[in-house]
């Protein structure tokens, strides 16, 4: 029983890590319409730079954080203007490849600047509560718990800024029909490009936490896993929508690490895979997508 | 070319000379010109050589068979494409190079053919996209709901209830637009046209799917917005008992190319436009 709660609270955990990715693909595909495969290696620019903040400048953790979140706005603003803009008459197809392109181009730049060696820092380290069950005791880590309370925060954020402010409801009105809200005066350059910069930010919150929460190293391949996953997160929840990324990203960390605890560590990926099939194939929308309707 | 004389009491026609606008716009500067306007699609001229001029407070009609290049014009206007040829002024102020929302803030808005509203939205939703561009208060001040906010947020509240009394659909404010029935959607997509603050007003077939009476008091409600608002209204319609009841100026297109020109009688005898829409021969009917 201890161990199931303990891995219960992991796997909420280490989703809500997933679901603040997820957010990032959700948000950028609801609006721009476009898979941006080049998030993952956002996240790992944003640990990088923690990783140069925190231990090369030895500044606090927080400065850290606000400088990778900065960095990542600047880095995607700049790809989404650079790789995507001039594409935003393309196939489908085109950007979709050209975001591949990004991504393989992020990994390599990063190995030349900081070197394939992988490398580690903590942050949020406030130890562990012990949590005492009849005769079993397990450990719940802090850092992990206010990662939960950041992503909570921050899907609270979205939902507020999508829903009641001009510049979210514009979000919305180009998601729901460019051309038309365009026609409202509405500028969808802006848009998107507003867009790139709240998913990035939350690449960057979400680099130092992968890094620095949960103990992965650190090196120019880090984002592509996380990155696929909370992916798989964004679809699974309904991809476009902000509570289903949430949603998504939490059972697919809970079925990760129940499988990793319970079955196997070896199948964990090809099992929460296997779940994502099975999802698609009974609910090809995802948990809370709306099913697109074509008018005949 | 214009033939301006220094009589003072001299008629005056504006340029192009074959533009017609209605007397108590002479001497305005046109919500509208459009001047030898056209577009190619690959070998295809969808529009050649398309010339109108419209008054700040007219109601202009464009009309023609299917496929005549009506919604191209459209197109055109509100900077959808790119016209390869021509220029058009809005206000005077030449749009080439602008984009969709550029042009829009010059005073240019639209509905269109196959309604599109954002479905997901509320109808206040939906009008104050339109509003947008009037919201004066930044990003922040809307996170942090400063005081501001709030008094903007009533006034726009305000603004999108007088809008909807044009239609008295006041008490729709909160209805998702996707569940409205067809002719409300169409009255809000014109609504949601007029919030963005237009000079000139593009209705694309605004009548289509309405009963006769819907058709009555459309017609009314357009007149009215052009009085109230002071605005030039062009519209695309194939009903023709709207078109001559409220055009004033008429403007037949068939095959990307204007016709003819003129007032609702003039079109009605046109033979060139009688053959446009009932063929060569004789047409039995008009």
């Amino acid at each position: 029983m201890a161990q199931f709660l303990e891995a219960l609270i992991n796997g909420i955990s280490l989703g809500s890590l997933y679901a603040i990715i997820a957010l990032g693909y959700s948000m950028v595909y609801g609006i721009a319409k476009m898979l941006n495969f080049a998030h993952g290696d956002v996240i790992m620019v944003g640990g990088y730079i923690v990783f140069i903040v925190l231990i090369n400048m030895g500044m606090p953790a927080i400065v850290a954080i606000l400088a990778a979140m900065l960095v990542c706005v600047l880095l995607g603003i700049t790809i989404e203007g650079l790789a995507y803009r001039p594409l935003r008459q393309a196939t489908s197809l085109a950007v979709l490849i050209t975001a591949i392109g990004v991504s393989y181009f992020l990994q390599n730049a990063a190995q030349l600047i900081w070197g394939a060696n992988p490398r580690f820092f903590t942050i949020m380290n406030y130890g562990n509560i012990p949590v005492i069950l009849g005769n079993d005791q397990f450990n719940i880590s802090v850092g992990k718990l206010c990662s939960v309370g950041v992503s909570v925060v921050i899907m609270l954020g979205l939902s507020f800024f999508t829903g009641k402010t001009k510049m979210g409801k514009s979000m919305r009105a180009v998601s729901e029909d460019r051309g038309a809200a365009e026609l409202m005066g509405i500028n969808v350059n802006r848009t998107i490009a507003l867009t790139f910069a709240i998913g990035s930010a939350l690449a960057g919150v979400a680099g130092a936490m992968l890094v620095g929460v949960y103990g992965v190293q650190l090196s120019p391949t880090t984002g592509a896993m996380p990155g696929i996953k909370a992916f798989t997160a964004a679809v699974f929840g309904g991809i476009g929508s902000i509570p289903g990324a949430m949603i998504g990203g939490i059972l697919i960390g809970v079925i990760e690490i129940l499988v990793g605890t319970f079955i196997s560590t070896d199948l964990k990926d090809a099992l929460t895979f296997a779940v994502l099939i099975i999802m698609l194939v009974v609910k090809p929308t995802g948990l809370l997508g709306k099913p697109i309707r074509e008018k005949v | 070319m214009s033939e301006t004389k220094r009589h003072s009491n001299t008629r005056m026609v504006p340029f192009p000379s074959d533009a017609i606008v209605p007397e108590r716009d002479l001497g305005k500067t046109p919500v509208l010109e459009a001047r030898h306007l056209g577009i190619q699609f690959g070998g295809l001229k969808a529009v050649d050589d398309f010339n109108l001029t419209v008054g700040p407070t007219e109601i202009a009609g464009l009309i023609g068979p299917n496929g005549a290049g009506k919604t191209t014009v459209f197109n055109l206007l509100t900077k959808v494409y790119e016209p390869t040829s021509g220029t058009v002024l809005i206000n005077g102020h030449d749009t080439k190079g602008l984009d969709v929302a550029h042009t829009c803030r010059l005073g240019v808005a639209r509905t269109f053919q196959n309604i599109r509203l954002f479905d997901k939205m509320t109808v206040e939703e939906n009008i104050r996209i339109g509003l947008h561009n009037s919201i004066e208060y930044g990003m922040f001040t809307g996170i942090l709901r400063l005081p501001g906010y709030w008094k903007k947020e009533k006034r726009q509240h305000e603004e999108v209830m007088r809008l909807l009394k044009i239609f008295n659909m006041q008490d729709m404010a909160d209805v998702r637009s996707g569940s409205l029935p067809y002719g409300a959607q169409r009255r809000l997509e014109i609504l949601r046209a007029l919030a963005t603050g237009p000079r000139l007003l593009l209705l694309d077939e605004p009548a289509a799917g309405m009963n006769p009476k819907e058709t009555e008091d459309l017609m009314e409600t357009i007149v009215r917005i052009r009085d109230e608002f002071q605005i030039a209204v062009m519209l695309i319609e194939h009903d023709m008992r709207l078109v001559m009841g409220i055009c004033e100026g008429i403007c037949v297109l068939n095959f990307g190319q204007v016709i003819a020109k003129g007032t609702a009688e003039e079109i009605q005898n046109n033979p060139v436009v009688i053959e446009a829409y009932l063929g060569k021969g004789k047409g039995e009917a008009k």
